[in-house]
């Protein structure tokens, strides 16, 4: 499982880098949107890995060791909800600096 | 401090976020309204950070459990004397921005006010907070308006900054999330005082780990305060942004610094074992990069505004150099030396505009766009006019940039001459390395760089001073309001009470910059703090 979710996040990380560094605003778009998906799973992954143990005390007998930590799952949700509002408001730039420059290179013109 | 005065601490992140969001009611027809709320608003974080600043004076600092949780498990907010002075000067350079705003700026674009509240409680929530997660909320608040007011005015220039910016911050949220995780993997805590007590006990295999995951937690900050080579996109988005947007964003990169300087003694202290001055080195060379960049910027620069940019820059090299080499005599005056810079540029900010109101064609551009979103055309056709702005214009404004010059260089009697007096004082004088040691190389080049962005900038100024005030033959005096230059006059008189008032400020800073390098009252503080007893929960 651990070498699964590091391969994933190291293609999303790559690919996502990869767009990021693109000349077409879409590309960094989409770019920006994988990285976030690594940055959410590498936060995730931080709890250490486990599976099948709940997040939340369902008795107060037995030991911690039983339940995963609750903690990176309520960081990646912060880090979910902020990163689709801001990728929502970099689109909304995008389509603005596409209106005004008439093309979708970064700069704002073809070299 | 007890009762009210503790309830306080968070008035500076509940204001604005009660009055931005009343805001985002009303549609933009009810300018004047709204002008009035924010005002009220702002004028009230005003007085509340005058007597935050008060509060924090003493050598305990404010601590503030959000929902009563005992300080580790809980979000905890601190005010010390550090977060207060950044408290103070975000309100300062609010009042300023929003008064020259009133003038014609607010009614360029859309939700000018409510974007300005969030950004005041995103800033104020950055500066307050004692939670490494918090932060990053506090931050992304802070950059989520600033977003949408460096669109304010709209233009393709704008916008094409704006996609940059946007682009840029986003990627180093990414770092700080990553950062954040890392820290939170090998520690298990978020809390930053609870980070500092578990710092020295980690096992030595996780200590890699640890400075990896601060490292790139560092780069969200020095991404934010501009330090060279990660510092470009500043030079397109801030000479972009309406001015008064301008002037509110100089406290932007403050932000990065602070942290920067929060959490270094914090996480990377003299009690931290063997990790401890983990990236000193770095912080200082990336310091006097930045600097170096500065320099030659403000050289080659023409237009006013990347003058100011570049200037930033400088400011910002100067106190990271500072940062790096944690001296409590160094801290004390970079602080010195921050305020004023702030102040200074935030005004320079204000002032660029109304000097090249009288050269500049885009003048009118804006009166259109003023009068596509509804607003009285009159005024902004009698500016076409020239010649109608009240006598002494042109002197007043040469006056304000010459102070700003001589701020910016650091020559006497204005504040920005303390300022450098006062770093260049520590850095002869080294009080932590011993009297026989003398200076270091280090210590030696950054006296150099300091003295020659002093120079850089002399030559600059001097050279478009006289190209906007002597050299025109014909030269038109722009028409401007009162309200327009009584914050560029009230911010450069501010600089000269820290220059008359200079001792009692320097006691101040240095006082803040011994607490903030050996935290360990700061950490027991917070870990220690107690909570309100369930009884008296109900009455407060």
């Amino acid at each position: 499982m651990a070498l699964l979710l590091a391969l994933s996040i190291g293609i999303l990380a790559g690919s996502g880098v990869w767009l990021l560094l693109r000349p077409r605003t879409y590309q960094v778009v989409i770019g920006l949107s994988l990285c976030a998906f690594a940055v959410n799973l590498f936060i995730f992954s931080m709890g250490r890995l486990r599976s099948g143990a709940p997040p939340i005390l369902a008795s107060t007998t037995g030991t911690l060791a039983g339940y995963a930590d609750p903690v990176p799952q309520a960081l990646v949700l912060t880090a979910i909800v902020i990163g689709f509002a801001t990728t929502a408001l970099l689109l909304v730039v995008l389509l603005a600096a596409r209106g005004f420059t008439g093309t979708d290179h970064v700069d704002g013109q073809e070299r | 401090m007890a009762g009210w005065a503790h309830h306080l601490i968070i008035a500076p992140i509940l204001l604005p976020l009660v009055a931005g969001a009343l805001l985002a009611v009303y549609d933009e027809r009810r300018q004047f309204l709204k002008g009035l709320i924010n005002l009220f608003s702002t004028l009230a974080n005003l007085a509340i950070a005058i007597t935050l600043l008060q509060l924090a004076d003493s050598d305990a600092p404010g601590i503030y459990l959000l929902g009563n949780w005992p300080a580790p498990f809980g979000i905890v907010l601190v005010l010390d004397r550090l977060s207060a002075m950044m408290i103070l000067l975000t309100a300062v350079l609010a009042t300023a921005s929003l008064f020259f705003s009133m003038a014609r700026w607010h009614t360029v674009g859309h939700h000018f006010h409510t974007l300005f509240q969030f950004l005041v409680m995103g800033v104020n929530g950055a500066f307050l907070t004692g939670d490494l997660f918090n932060l990053f909320v506090f931050f992304e608040v802070m950059l989520a308006s600033s977003y949408g007011l460096l669109l304010h005015g709209s233009g393709p220039r704008r916008v094409q900054a704006s996609l940059h910016y946007v682009v840029v911050n986003l990627t180093a949220a990414f770092f700080f999330l990553v950062g954040v995780a890392l820290i939170y993997g090998v520690t298990g805590t978020l809390n930053m005082a609870d980070l500092a007590t578990r710092i020295p006990t980690l096992a030595a295999e996780n200590k890699v780990l640890l400075e990896v995951g601060a490292a790139i937690l560092a780069m969200a900050f020095l991404v934010k305060a501009a330090m060279w080579p990660l510092g470009f996109w500043l030079l397109s988005a801030y000479p972009a942004a309406a001015p008064p947007v301008a002037a509110i964003f100089a406290i932007l990169s403050k932000v990065g610094l602070y942290a920067l300087l929060r959490l270094r003694p914090l996480l990377f202290g003299s009690e931290a074992g063997d990790v401890a001055g983990y990236g000193a080195t770095l912080l200082f060379a990336g310091g006097l990069a930045t600097i170096g960049f500065g320099i030659l910027g403000v050289l080659a620069s023409q237009a006013m505004t990347r003058i100011a940019s570049f200037s930033l820059m400088i400011s910002s090299g100067t106190v990271l150099a500072a940062i790096g080499l944690s001296d409590p005599q160094v801290t004390g005056g970079a602080l010195f030396y921050l305020a004023s810079s702030t102040l200074t540029i935030s005004a320079f900010f204000l002032l660029i505009e109304l000097i090249e109101r009288g050269q500049n064609p885009g003048a009118d551009l804006i009166a259109v766009t003023a009068e596509a979103m509804g607003a009285e055309p009159d005024e902004e056709d009698a500016a076409t006019d020239g010649g109608m702005g009240f006598p002494g214009t042109l002197a007043l404004l040469g006056a304000c940039f010459a102070a700003c010059a001589l701020l910016l260089i650091g020559l006497p009697p204005l504040s920005g001459f303390v300022a450098k007096l006062a770093l260049l004082a520590a850095l002869f004088a080294p009080a932590s390395e011993g009297a026989a040691a003398g200076i270091s190389a280090a210590s030696w080049a950054f006296i150099v760089l300091l003295l020659l962005s002093g120079v850089a900038t002399l030559m600059t100024l001097s050279r478009v001073g006289i190209r906007a005030f002597w050299a025109p033959v014909d030269a038109v005096a722009p028409r401007i309001l009162a309200v327009e230059v009584a914050p560029v006059v009230a911010l450069l008189l501010l600089t000269l009470v820290l220059a008359v008032k200079g001792g009692t400020a320097m006691r101040y800073m240095e006082e803040t910059a011994r607490s903030v390098l050996s935290p360990s009252s700061y950490v027991e503080d917070v870990l220690s703090a107690p909570r309100v007893p369930p009884a008296k929960a109900g009455l407060q």
